[in-house]
């Protein structure tokens, strides 16, 4: 099958649709599938082969941050020579209704279009007002995936109709096979993993672990580190390990000076070291206050085998099973997700427990899963339909039977 | 005068060429409800043909058998107003029979039943999927139809009223179980 990808967002920022698109692509690419990906990116940034640069993105505020985004004649024109060359089966649009390529893809295509809403903004008056531009667009999508439940139920409040849930996808084993870092264990871990036994029987150590963007509030290190004081306080060994963008200074600025020294700051990590911090540490916290529509590091995590405590948004409620397979806290209260990681870290059977049902409850969310569903989506929609070509917009004349065949 | 005129040709010739979209605009979406209602039409009739060759492989016990294959038989012959009950008692059937791990387990075992048993989780799980779709087209079909430019200039032209798909497709749990997720329980 010939397919193309449509990425909104700037290839040279990392963000987690751009992952979702690049592990989706090389996922198909895998199983013999053509590939090819429109994305914004600069013309120096190198690109793997998969990918057809846009062009540069231009950073304009949207929905409450500066979005990097491709619009203008230019880029619809680079839309066009992309449809009319990739002569393909399907194409797959990330994000049809953020005003960038997607939009763009939707308005210069015709065929089977299937597209993937990430997320969804509540009550966006931009949105109500753009619903008649949109429309149109939007109306040309054989197919719409939403990434949750939750994701879904937002887009059908908004644009009407309806999607098929496929969550995100991960790559679980990649996860599951990497190694601890013995200096980001805590003692106990480290000695159960050497199989030297079960720790030095002091049982107050304990490593947490939080991934996202430092300086960000959504991501929810502030309520993390309200609760840390009390955390510290019964258990006085506990280690937090932040990774991640941001103001390493500004971020501890609210604990007390002698605490300071009990979190760790790792920068920005790579996937490896992703993966073997999320294998290392004890549990792994997720305050997140709000915005998500899916949470693909819960799914990385439990990937790992890390315990998971997460805030109890819709979202997150819904990845980790209702609570099954993962704790949850009241969202925003410090003191609850204190309670809630002070039990954790004192309950090794409760942890092993979480890590056993969190490795079976996350292979739904494996890419041969998910990858699959994606494909039964591509192969339902080419059922009886033309192959995708540029919209050549049949002009009022040759709808009158005026032009000259 | 002469360019008063002109203005009225301008305007004329602009709603005109916004007709002309709009009527673009719906024979579109029709073709994309035609394609759908294929596409729902093709795994149907998959779902049934599988159905019935598990009904008639003497893997499954009697009366399972007969069930199925009673239920499959009638969807496949029901006539076009029949075809969403049809079709239902189908689903329903096909979850009275993989009601246990165990009769997905048997059929795997037999020759040629592991491929059976794959394509029909594959029917089961693409019915909704196809339906989905194929009501996401006639509700933005639907919507545009109601617009009243639509309706004045009778730009619908004689194209049927589109009408929703409405029938059962829950698939069996055993058979679901495979892709289902937190995103696949009914809200």
């Amino acid at each position: 099958m010939r397919i193309g990808i449509v990425c909104p967002y700037s290839w040279d920022v990392p963000g987690g649709v751009q992952f979702h698109i690049r592990d989706l692509a090389e996922h198909l690419i895998r199983l013999g599938h053509e590939v090819s990906v429109l994305a914004p990116a600069d013309d120096e940034t190198p690109l793997p082969p998969y990918v057809v640069s846009a062009g540069r993105a231009v950073p304009v505020p949207y929905n409450g941050s500066v979005a990097r985004l491709n619009f203008g004649f230019l880029s619809a024109s680079r839309v066009r020579r992309w449809l009319h060359d990739g002569t393909f089966d399907v194409i797959h649009i990330h994000e049809p209704a953020s005003p960038s390529l997607g939009l763009l893809t939707c308005w210069a295509a015709q065929g089977p279009i299937v597209a993937t809403f990430h997320t969804s903004n509540p009550r966006s008056r931009a949105m109500i007002a753009a619903y008649p531009i949109l429309q149109p667009a939007l109306e040309k999508i054989s197919a719409r995936i939403a990434v949750s439940e939750y994701a879904r139920r937002t887009l059908v409040e908004h644009l009407g109709g309806d999607a098929v849930v496929i969550p995100n996808g991960v790559d679980v084993d990649f996860f599951a096979r990497a190694e601890p870092k013995a200096e980001w264990q805590s003692a106990a871990a480290r000695a159960a993993s050497d199989g030297s036994g079960t720790g030095d029987g002091r049982d107050d150590t304990g490593t947490i672990g939080f991934i996202g963007r430092i300086d960000e509030p959504r991501k929810g290190l502030p309520v993390l580190m309200q609760a840390l004081p009390r955390i510290l306080a019964e258990r006085p060994g506990t280690r937090l390990l932040v990774a991640g963008r941001g103001d390493e200074e500004e971020a501890v600025e609210s604990l007390p000076a002698e605490m300071r020294e009990r979190v760790e700051f790792l920068g920005m990590v790579s996937d490896e070291d992703k993966a073997r911090l999320l294998r290392s540490v004890d549990v792994y916290v997720a305050p997140n206050t709000g915005g998500e529509s899916f949470g693909i590091i819960l799914v990385e995590a439990m990937s790992a085998g890390a315990p998971v405590l997460a805030s109890d948004l819709d979202a997150f409620a819904q990845v980790l099973d209702q609570g099954a397979a993962g704790d949850l806290f009241a969202n925003e209260d410090a003191d609850a997700l204190a309670d809630a990681a002070i039990r954790l870290l004192g309950d090794p059977e409760r942890r092993a427990g979480l890590r056993e049902r969190g490795s079976a409850h996350v292979r739904r969310f494996d890419w041969s899963t998910v990858g699959a569903d994606i494909l039964a989506v591509y192969e339902t929609v080419t059922d009886g339909a033309a192959s995708v070509a540029a919209d050549e917009r049949v002009g009022l004349r040759a709808r009158l039977g005026l032009a000259k065949s | 005068m002469t360019s008063t005129l002109i203005w009225i040709a301008v305007v004329l010739f602009a709603i005109g060429l916004y007709l002309s979209w709009t009527a673009g605009r719906l024979d579109r979406l029709h073709a994309r409800i035609d394609a759908a209602r294929a596409a729902l039409d093709a795994q149907l009739l998959r779902r049934a043909s599988v159905a019935q060759e598990l009904a008639t492989s003497s893997i499954l016990d009697p009366a399972a058998s007969i069930v199925l294959y009673e239920a499959a038989h009638a969807a496949r012959q029901a006539a076009e107003d029949q075809r969403e009950v049809a079709e239902s008692e189908l689903s329903q059937a096909l979850r009275a029979v993989f009601a246990e791990q165990e009769v997905l387990e048997l059929v795997q075992e037999a020759s040629g039943g592991d491929e059976a048993a794959g394509e029909l989780a594959q029917a089961v799980r693409r019915v909704p999927m196809a339906r989905r779709f194929h009501n996401d087209a006639v509700r933005a079909a639907r919507a545009l139809r109601r617009h009243r430019t639509v309706r004045w200039f009778r730009l619908a032209g004689h194209a049927p009223f589109p009408l929703a798909v409405e029938m059962d497709d829950e698939p069996p749990a055993v058979l679901a179980d495979r892709a289902g997720g937190p995103g696949t329980t009914r809200a």
